[in-house]
């Protein structure tokens, strides 16, 4: 009896791993190197977290879409063995619930009231506004002085405008909701910045959707203040919604431009061919391939499990944290030959950098779609578009649970 | 299960009869169906939801819609092919 407990503490204690993992310095796209090398030696293992807690990481694409697409797999943060990402995550997840983190048929009771205004033909409509705005930024750039960064100038502005048209939201609000927003997603936040983040946005929103119920406009705030009225939602579930579609809304497309201009940049081969293409489809092609290589949200999809799973000769007991983390899976060469290359010719389609499972990204033809448009108009306008700064020199965002850069310095060949 | 292929209308698929399924409770309004085969997906105006279009789809669409069978997040799609 002893001994047992003994050989329990002892595993218990056993030196694992901490994820998340740094990248390695001078390789700012690859994955982290000892992610990668767990997904070679063991493809499902036991990690540490900041908490001491050790959740099971799963690092291949095979095992990764089986269980994120598993029942027996919940995304309910309320449950106990939940991988929280940070002690500020955690109380958020106490305080408020998104369809997010529920499971269905709750989830998906909630999730389509919000699916109609982002069906791909209805986002396709949007195509000429979002080159204009594309165009106008652009030109804002080019009248300007050099070098100019590219976040500010381009990247962070262009999804925040899209969205709140879409939402609602009067854009000259910018500043706050994007500082909030980037304290929400920070590990390092504190518990205290983070929760006052979460009320700030939500009181904003909330604010937004009581102005709707007795203004209503053709925006999504407004149909969720109809499903307010309608006894569907309450205020704070409304306000709760329209906080995750404005925070998910422009963060990742913003990340997206940002580290895609450097990733080609960095391949001026591939570059070349993007510019010189006048075929969409080979747009839309290297936007799949850069998603892949890409892969920002990098901090892991995180769920519980309900049942024992019997997975990668390992068995995951009910209560057991799960960390998926897609960027190991989308750089698996069983699936992406020489998944290290940035290849935009290749299809890439079948990547899951917008997760898998009933939770892939509900934004994810209004991410397409802008970035289609600015990987299909920036290079050709700026065709000498280059770092001002070398590539070392650039704060990426290790911090972050959106991988990206904090500033791009750009400048061109006037 | 290789990055390359995707493409339609290779021949190979000529009397190959396809029957298409779709699960509308579990469809999650992704819409990569519809982004790859849009002759034979579309999408509910008010939420998103699967629509099928071409239950039994001619041979150059059939690489397309097991594609589309592939990607689906929700495992929504079911294809029968004899």
């Amino acid at each position: 009896m002893t001994e047992t407990l003994a050989e329990t503490t002892a595993e218990a204690e056993e030196q694992l791993p901490e994820f998340p993992m740094p990248r390695a310095a001078g390789c700012p796209f690859d994955p982290p190197p000892t992610t990668r090398a767990l997904h070679t030696e063991r493809p499902v293992t036991r990690v540490r977290l900041w908490d001491g807690s050790a959740p099971w990481l799963v690092t291949g694409y095979a095992d990764q879409r089986a269980l994120l697409s598993d029942p027996r797999v919940s995304a309910e943060a309320t449950l106990p063995g939940y991988p929280h990402a940070s002690a500020g995550v955690r109380e958020n997840a106490k305080q408020r619930r998104s369809f997010l983190t529920m499971d269905d048929p709750e989830h998906a009771r909630i999730r389509r009231m919000v699916t109609g205004p982002f069906a791909i033909k209805r986002i396709e409509a949007l195509r000429p506004e979002i080159q204009k705005i594309t165009d106008d930024l652009i030109d804002a750039m080019l009248a300007g002085p050099t070098p100019v960064d590219l976040v500010h100038a381009l990247a962070l502005p262009l999804p925040s405008l899209v969205i709140c048209k879409l939402l609602g939201v009067p854009y000259e609000d910018h500043d706050f909701f994007q500082r909030n927003s980037s304290v929400l997603i920070n590990r390092h936040s504190s518990v205290e910045d983070m929760v006052g983040a979460n009320e700030a946005l939500t009181d904003y929103l909330e604010g937004l959707v009581t102005a709707k119920l007795a203004d209503p406009a053709d925006d999504m705030l407004s149909e969720l203040a109809g499903r307010v009225r309608a006894g569907e939602l309450t205020q704070r579930d409304a306000a709760n919604m329209g906080v995750l579609l404005l925070v998910a809304g422009h963060e990742t497309t913003a990340n997206m431009i940002a580290l895609g201009t450097v990733a080609l940049l960095e391949n001026p081969d591939q570059l070349a061919v993007l510019r010189e293409t006048d075929d969409p489809k080979a747009v839309a092609r290297a936007v799949e391939e850069l998603l892949r290589y890409l892969t920002i949200v990098h901090n892991g999809r995180r769920r519980v499990a309900l049942e024992d799973i019997e997975i990668g000769g390992e068995t995951i007991r009910a209560g057991d944290g799960i960390i998926v983390y897609t960027g190991t899976g989308n750089w698996d060469a069983e699936v992406f030959p020489e998944p290290e290359r940035l290849d935009i010719g290749r299809d890439a389609r079948r990547h899951i950098a917008f997760g898998f499972g009933v939770h892939q990204c509900l934004g994810q033809p209004l991410a397409r779609l802008e970035l289609q448009v600015v990987y299909g108009t920036l290079y050709r306008r700026i065709p000498t578009l280059r770092l001002a700064t070398g590539i070392d020199q650039l704060p990426f965002k290790d911090d972050g649970f959106v991988y990206g850069v904090y500033e791009l310095p750009v400048t061109w060949t006037s | 299960m290789s990055g390359a292929g995707g493409g339609a209308g290779s021949g190979e698929d000529k009397g190959v009869t396809m029957r298409v399924e779709v699960d509308v409770p579990k469809c999650v309004a992704s819409g990569q169906c519809v982004m790859i085969a849009p002759d034979v997906f579309d999408q509910r105006e008010e939420d998103g939801i699967v629509v099928l279009l071409d239950e039994r789809p001619a041979s150059e669409l059939h690489a397309d819609v097991r594609e589309s069978a592939v990607v689906c997040p929700a495992a929504a799609i079911r294809v029968v092919e004899k």
